[in-house]
């Protein structure tokens, strides 16, 4: 279970984007998030993931409480999570080839020696061939580049996936593509998630529920966008 | 205003203007060169017509070849770039002039640029008032005097809130820099709108009015070309559809056909629809051809069910779709020709 509990959180303490927020995923369920941009959803997913520490509230992942963001959260606890986010051009750094992106996480755990078969299987998995794993940012698709960001949020096969607006900027086909990989790692792993998105059609039929960010704030939250 | 006008059968939404076209393009292509002698066919062989009050979608997933197709129009290919076939405003055709007539007659001129992103588009060191005051004076021949006023018209047209011109364009909304932007493109009264990817990035109830509102300006008997990979801003705005894969227009038809019944004829066409999540949200089986490797028929033959081996060759286009086993129409007398 995912418990994020009176959540305030954002990037200046004097003016949180996010105030008061609770939500709760259960072990292996799907939840998306639906509220519009600048709402602050985006930031209650990277406090989720345990990249963004928040000022206040707690976070609890399967029944293990977290410290803190980062690095002061437990490497058990990070590598519990893997996150695609909207803009890949954002989230990959343009000097490496889609292989090493793919496999970076298991680097950074020390587990090099993996790499090889494990962003093979993920190739296959996403749709990639070897010719575009050899390819950096730059030579590819925003739609292939998404591929190899989902395929890295997998590698160290997560047990919860954060997906920010993962299909925000893709066509329907690859917006479709991207899900039904997310869904079957999912049907084989247990793994839970959450879903952030404005498309309400989509994550109806994504997910078990979907939550609409004004049902989650206890408190009116001075987003000012 | 379809491919082959009188041979479309299908009812549309528009009737055929009997007024010339805003803009005529025919058998267009686009050639990047690459290091190496290699080739990159960006796009291949478009051909359609817009009229006045008329708005086409041209839809289709990133990297077919549907911004470049802009850039063709609009004269601002890279300098490897060459674009062939011709484009026609008036007697002006748009891939022959020369940078000078492009920049002096052309954008903002005959063409208002909605861009993709607006915040980028508009300076941030300036207004809003102070961009369209400076857009209005080198567009229009409003003295000094007049610019005010005449920025402050340009603003209410886009429904820019004449409240906020004196603000940074990072001090506004997605919503406002959309309207901002528009606002800009619509100063010098251009008969063609050119928009691309307009709703990038906007909330659902954003994306409806940023494109009833560029509907509206189609209605005042502009013309508009509205490039987007948004299926659902596509239907809510367009009179008919171009859909394009791998550099070429694989089907262009009038919207209420292809977004309702009989829904497209295009294997592909058919095959993106069916991927929304509000219908059978099943990806299509792979991924487009690179743009420098294409095979030498159909580019839509590795992922395509009804593929034969007759689609090894390239596919004539027929009633506005390009496809050697098209979707049947429901009349008996059309899908016998098809
Ligand atoms: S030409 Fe053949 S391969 Fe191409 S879309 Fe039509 S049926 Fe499919």
């Amino acid at each position: 279970m995912l418990e994020l509990s009176r959540i305030t959180a954002g990037y200046d303490p004097r003016r949180p984007v996010v105030r008061g927020v609770s939500l709760t995923i259960g072990a292996g369920s799907a939840v998306g998030l639906l509220g519009p941009s600048g709402c602050g959803k985006s930031t209650l997913a990277r406090v989720a993931a345990l990249l963004h520490r928040p000022d206040s509230g707690t976070v609890v992942v399967d029944g293990d409480p977290v410290r803190g963001a980062r690095h002061r959260a437990t490497r058990e606890q990070r590598t519990a999570f893997g996150v695609v986010f909207q803009q890949p051009r954002l989230a990959a750094d343009p000097r490496m080839r889609l292989t090493d992106l793919i496999a970076e996480p298991l680097r950074a755990t020390g587990r090099r020696d993996e790499a090889a078969g494990a962003v093979a299987a993920l190739a296959g998995r996403v749709g990639l061939s070897a010719e575009l794993l050899g390819r950096r940012p730059h030579e590819v698709s925003d739609g292939q580049l998404q591929r190899a960001c989902l395929a890295r949020a997998l590698v160290l096969r997560p047990r919860w996936l954060i997906c920010d607006e993962m299909t925000a900027m893709l066509d329907a086909s690859t917006a479709a593509a991207l899900v039904a990989v997310v869904e079957d790692y999912r049907a084989e792993s247990g793994a839970g998630l959450l879903a952030v998105g404005h498309d309400r059609v989509l994550l109806d039929r994504w997910c078990d529920e979907t939550v609409q960010w004004d049902e989650l704030r206890l408190e009116k939250s001075p987003s000012g966008v | 205003m379809s491919l082959v006008p009188a041979a479309n059968p299908v009812p549309t939404a528009n009737p055929v203007p009997a007024v010339d076209p805003v803009l005529s393009v025919r058998n267009l292509s686009v050639r990047f060169r690459m290091r190496g002698g290699r080739e990159v066919a960006a796009v291949t062989d478009a051909s359609f017509e817009l009229g006045p009050g008329e708005c086409l979608a041209l839809i289709g997933e990133s990297g077919c070849g549907k911004s470049v197709l802009a850039s063709a129009l609009l004269g601002l290919l890279p300098r490897n770039a060459a674009a062939t076939g011709r484009a026609l405003m008036g007697d002006l055709d748009l891939l022959a002039a020369d940078e000078r007539t492009l920049a002096r007659t052309v954008r903002g001129r005959r063409i208002g640029l909605v861009p993709q992103s607006p915040s980028a588009h508009l300076t941030p060191v300036r207004t809003v008032r102070s961009q369209l005051e400076e857009t209005v004076r080198e567009l229009t021949g409003v003295p000094r005097a007049g610019l005010r006023a005449a920025a402050e018209a340009a603003a209410e047209r886009a429904a820019f809130p004449v409240s906020h011109l004196d603000r940074h364009s990072h001090q506004l909304s997605g919503g406002l820099a959309q309207r901002a932007a528009t606002a800009l493109a619509l100063v010098g009264d251009a008969p063609l709108l050119l928009a691309d990817e307009p709703t990038t990035g906007l909330d659902r109830d954003l994306v409806d009015r940023t494109v009833d509102e560029l509907r509206r300006h189609a209605d005042a008997g502009r013309a508009l070309l509205m490039i987007t990979h948004d299926l659902a801003a596509a239907r809510r705005v367009a009179d008919r559809v171009a859909v394009m894969y791998a550099g070429r227009i694989v089907e262009i038809t009038g919207a209420p056909a292809f977004f309702g019944e009989p829904g497209p004829r295009h294997p592909y066409a058919r095959a993106l629809l069916d991927a929304l999540p509000e219908r059978a949200f099943t990806p299509i089986p792979g991924m487009p051809p690179e743009l420098g490797d294409l095979p030498a028929g159909c580019a839509f033959a590795a992922r395509c069910a009804r593929a034969s081996d007759l689609c090894g060759t390239l596919p004539a286009t027929t009633d506005g779709v390009s496809c050697h086993h098209p979707v049947a129409r429901p009349h008996p007398e059309e899908s016998s020709r098809a």
